[in-house]
């Protein structure tokens, strides 16, 4: 069955739900846990390994075998549960959800259903305009992967690894309370960044180590009761989910107004040709029978056992952003950029506290030309490129005049290709900065003489001619005059 | 050739002092195993060469003065414990050549103990029967009259113990897959605690309910292999870690007033007359040494064989998906498509009595009827061990009937499910609350065993295994063999 529309929908289609039609977004994200073995056996999670290597007994759903729960893999829901002000459930429940599949050894995935660990929390997000909106967290729930099928280079068969069966993973369920496909993705970085801050999921999202399913629909504006909803199983990057929605959201309005209606279903996002397809519809879907794994006792936590977990937790993104706002004096919007990952803030605040009472130059710069060498490159900050205390050291010579803005952006260059020092680099190709009156008047006086025309015409009012002096001297300086003492002397010395 | 009546105690005894070797123990036992198949079909494998590569090895030990408790006892495995290199067949066609890769906890521990392990036994197919007809290997017969069933699940092993074919072996209950067939066999059977033993490597049937437990000659021999076997499994979630009591300490202490609750309920119109009298004798014999007899009534009793039929299947239908033919087991020929090969490798595999169980179970957790049947009979089962808590706050031990009647006929219940679930009424409710209980062989009715059930609090293992050996020092029904095997 496929009942996609033939007609391709641009991108700007969800402007439509300002008027008549309100969005409703719902997001079920998957974060894999960074946990070394699995979260009921004792294999290895690595990504990446030859096919069925890492997959136990107990991965095989062999017969006789048991569950044995992965305590890491508790204490990372409980660590997410807690940063998002939820209850932490003193006793929750691993349930059996039963279906067939192949890359389903046993018959059924241990998953958490009527008693989840974590319930009831919440993110901020902010919005386009600068404003916050709370996003309600339903619950999140610890459960196990399924494996891979695999159809490539394997003609008329499949394959299946099952070396991701047994990943743990955490399903966060948001409450249905975006209201547009920027506000789902904006909540889907939000956890994101969550996420990585606890150390609790590599965020990978090309290994599909976080990603989601969004259940979408529509309904006219003002209405209370939610329109039937689709939902669009495994995406995996933001930009695909905002695509996926927006899609989505233009083809349910699209259906309505043309007098259709919506079937709950599932649906894929095809990333090649920008849209969703129908996957099952709920007439199609399993019935799970879920029911309490008797393999597994109900996992009961003590309440010494959350407060030493939550004992442990890392300054959280809005807190770190908050505090940068305070004692760095940067504005919301830097921030937020600067708290975006864990390693970022580190990295920047590494540098500020190298050259004291520069916190704005520092952030202008981690934000600028760091952040642009780095797209450049394709690296992360945590690669270890530029050791903050390099970058510190560039901004120092910067701080204390040695060399001008413009100057230090030719340093920052040679430093990213080579390694080096940024006073080795100063010294090393004679870039400090002139900051001698006389040497500069001599410039000015010199160039003043070589263009007799062009002073003429700033002495009879040419006042834009200004700028030609400034860059004369400079390039009779190699840029290493001192911009501030520049101007200063040509102001005195130009109008004779 | 002579069978051999010693039981584990004297075994392990006449081991250690080097009047027997285990090679000769090994090789007297096989020729009568391989006697007894056509006729009693205990044996779904037996394992001569390694079987003798163990004695040897045991031999070796105990020359050395060393060997654990068990050195070259040799025992037999019900075939749902997984041994590794050895296949594990759990009766069923779908296992017929399934060949774990590893022990389970239970055989690693009666091995590190220096049992050695003659064979796989026959057993109703997933331990899913009452009668043991239900097994792919064909039925177990009763060494009492062949044309009886030996009770089920555990069939070979009470039959194999009843026999003299081997003094002790493995077994588990679920329903009262141990106590049911050593009641018809005439043998001795613990189920533990739950938790108490290892499901590590015992192939589920319904996982909140199975139970490892032994079937021996005497409630001594079943203190000494649960001794070995018991204990907290780190890879069993489900184990209790409490140390293990050393069972054989204080066997022969009296048991002076010890207060034992008859159930009102055990004693109903379905109990034979015969079968009765023997039981109540029992209970004299009892009374004789010094207990103290009361009549109990715990009024959520009837409900067990219900609510046993609504969680059993349900586990049973999840526990069995993993059978699918894609990874081990029984998968069909020249499967169409994905569907087909579910389909027939399952239609196949699958004998008719787990068949009804996986449709019942998948039936009762399916939407709209959860909570009718499965969430209803959670309740029940909480109600029955509520009943069980209070009535061990009145007395020590509860003693009544393994069965309502001795071994029947092969087929005479086959043909009416309800009929042979019947035969359950009074094992279940041990297995819904989790205790421990025995089965003791305490007489003859129309020249077949009967069964005197004990029933404890958790973890009273000793305190019903006291019980039982009190009574075995009293009374030689344990001590009789059929007389076609002596």
């Amino acid at each position: 069955m496929n009942t996609h529309l033939g007609t391709p929908v641009s991108a700007d289609a969800g402007t439509r739900q300002g008027g008549a039609w309100e969005t409703v977004i719902g997001l079920e994200i998957h974060a894999q846990l960074a946990t070394r073995s699995k979260i009921f056996s004792g294999a290895a999670t690595a990504y990446g390994a030859p096919p069925n290597t890492q997959a136990c007994l107990v991965d095989l759903g062999y017969p006789g075998v048991l569950p044995v729960l992965n305590a890491e893999a508790v204490r990372m829901a409980v660590r997410f549960g807690l940063a998002i002000g939820a209850q932490i459930a003193r006793q929750s429940v691993f349930a059996r959800k039963n279906y067939f599949y192949p890359d389903l050894p046993k018959g059924y995935q241990i998953s958490q259903y009527e008693l989840p660990i974590v319930a009831g929390g919440t993110l901020e997000i902010v919005l386009e305009d600068g404003s916050r909106k709370r996003i309600g967290v339903t619950r999140a729930h610890l459960e196990e992967d399924a494996g891979k099928s695999l159809h490539e280079g394997l003609a008329g068969l499949t394959g299946i690894d099952l070396n991701r069966a047994g990943t743990p993973l955490l399903e966060i369920v948001s409450e249905p309370q975006m209201r547009s496909a920027r506000e789902a993705v904006a909540y889907m970085k939000k956890v994101h960044t969550l996420v990585r801050y606890l150390e609790i999921c590599d965020g990978n999202m090309q290994e599909g180590s976080f990603r989601c399913d969004a259940n979408v629909s529509v309904r006219p504006a003002g209405s209370e009761k939610l329109g039937t909803r689709t939902e669009i199983k495994n995406v995996n990057s933001f930009r695909y989910v905002e695509k996926a929605i927006q899609y989505e959201v233009a083809r349910q309005i699209e259906l309505i107004e043309s007098g259709g209606k919506v079937i709950q279903e599932t649906r894929l996002f095809d990333p090649d040709r920008g849209e969703t397809r129908s996957m099952r519809s709920k007439e199609e879907a399993n019935d799970y029978r879920y029911f309490p794994d008797p393999d597994l006792l109900p996992l009961e936590l003590e309440a010494a056992y959350i407060e030493a977990v939550r004992a442990e937790l890392p300054e959280l993104p809005d807190a770190k952003a908050a505090r940068f706002s305070a004692q760095y004096g940067l504005s919301d919007y830097d921030a937020g950029v600067l708290t975006a990952s864990r390693e970022l803030a580190d990295y920047y605040e590494a540098v500020t506290r190298a050259v004291p009472g520069q916190s704005k130059l520092a952030a202008n710069w981690v934000m600028g030309e760091l952040a642009a060498a780095l797209h450049k490159d394709g690296l992360e900050i945590g690669a270890g490129k530029l050791p903050a205390e390099r970058l510190a050291g560039l901004l120092a010579r910067i701080a204390d005049g040695t060399i001008s803005g413009k100057i230090a952006k030719e340093v920052f260059e040679v430093m990213w290709a080579s390694g080096t020092s940024a006073d080795d680099v100063i010294a090393s190709k004679g870039l400090q900065q002139i900051t001698d009156t006389g040497a500069i008047e001599r410039a000015i006086e010199d160039v003043m003489a070589h263009h007799p025309a062009q002073l003429a015409e700033f002495r009879a009012g040419k006042d834009k001619l200004f700028g030609f002096f400034v860059g004369q001297v400079m390039k009779a300086t190699q840029g290493k005059a001192n911009p501030a003492q520049l101007n200063a002397l040509l102001k005195k010395k130009l109008p004779g | 050739m002579m069978i051999d009546r010693r039981t584990v105690t004297q075994l392990a005894a006449d081991l250690r002092a080097r009047k027997v070797s285990s090679v000769e123990l090994v090789r007297a036992c096989l020729p009568r195993i391989e006697a007894s198949q056509p006729t009693l079909n205990a044996f779904v494998t037996v394992t001569a060469e390694q079987a003798l590569a163990q004695a040897q090895a045991a031999d070796r030990e105990l020359a050395a003065g060393r060997g654990g408790p068990l050195a070259g006892v040799p025992i037999g495995h019900k075939d749902l414990f997984c041994t590794a290199g050895v296949r594990t067949t759990c009766g069923s066609r779908m296992l017929e050549n399934f060949v774990a890769p590893y022990d389970a906890t239970v055989v690693a521990r009666l091995k590190a103990a220096g049992a050695v392990m003659l064979g796989k036994l026959n057993m109703d197919e997933f331990a899913m029967g009452s009668s043991n007809e239900t097994s792919y290997f064909g039925p177990v017969r009763n060494p009492w009259n062949t044309d009886l069933v030996p009770g089920g699940s555990s069939g070979g092993c009470a039959a194999a113990v009843a026999a003299r074919l081997l003094p002790a072996a493995t077994a588990t209950d679920t329903g009262g897959s141990i106590r049911q067939p050593a009641a018809f066999c005439g043998v001795t059977g613990i189920k533990p605690t739950y938790g108490r033993v290892s499901r590590y490597g015992m192939i589920a049937f319904a996982s909140s309910l199975d139970q490892g437990g032994v079937i021996a000659q005497t409630a001594e021999d079943c203190a000494r292999v649960l001794r070995s076997m018991a204990g907290f499994d780190p890879r069993d979630s489900t184990s209790v870690d409490i140390p293990v009591p050393d069972y054989l300490a204080g066997l022969d202490a009296p048991l002076a007033g010890v207060r034992i609750g008859l159930l009102k309920e055990f004693f109903d119109t379905g109990l034979e007359a015969d079968y009765e009298r023997r039981v109540r004798e029992a209970l004299a014999v009892f009374e004789r040494l010094g207990a103290r007899l009361c009549e109990l009534s715990l009024p959520n009793i009837p409900r067990s064989v219900p609510a046993y039929y609504v969680v059993a299947p349900a586990e049973c239908s999840s526990n069995l998906a993993r059978y699918d033919g894609v990874r081990f087991g029984h998968r069909c020929r020249n499967p169409r498509d994905l569907t087909d090969l579910y389909k027939r490798s399952r239609s196949e595999g699958f004998g008719a009595e787990v068949k009804r169980r996986i449709m019942t179970g998948t039936y009762v957790l399916s939407a709209g009827y959860y909570d009718a049947y499965y969430l209803k009979a959670q309740r029940v089962r909480r109600l029955i061990t509520g009943d069980f808590e209070r009535a061990f706050a009145e007395v020590d031990l509860l003693m009544g009937p393994t069965t309502p009647t001795a071994a029947f006929a092969l087929g005479a219940k086959s043909a009416d499910p309800i009929t042979m679930y019947l035969n359950d009424i009074y094992t279940i409710s041990a297995n819904l609350a989790g205790l421990p209980a025995m089965s003791v062989p305490c007489g003859f009715a129309g020249g077949l065993p009967v069964g005197l059930q004990i029933i404890g609090p958790h973890f009273a293992e000793q305190r019903l295994l006291h019980a039982a050996h009190r009574f075995q020092l009293e009374t030689d029904w344990h001590t009789r063999v059929p007389e076609r095997c002596a």
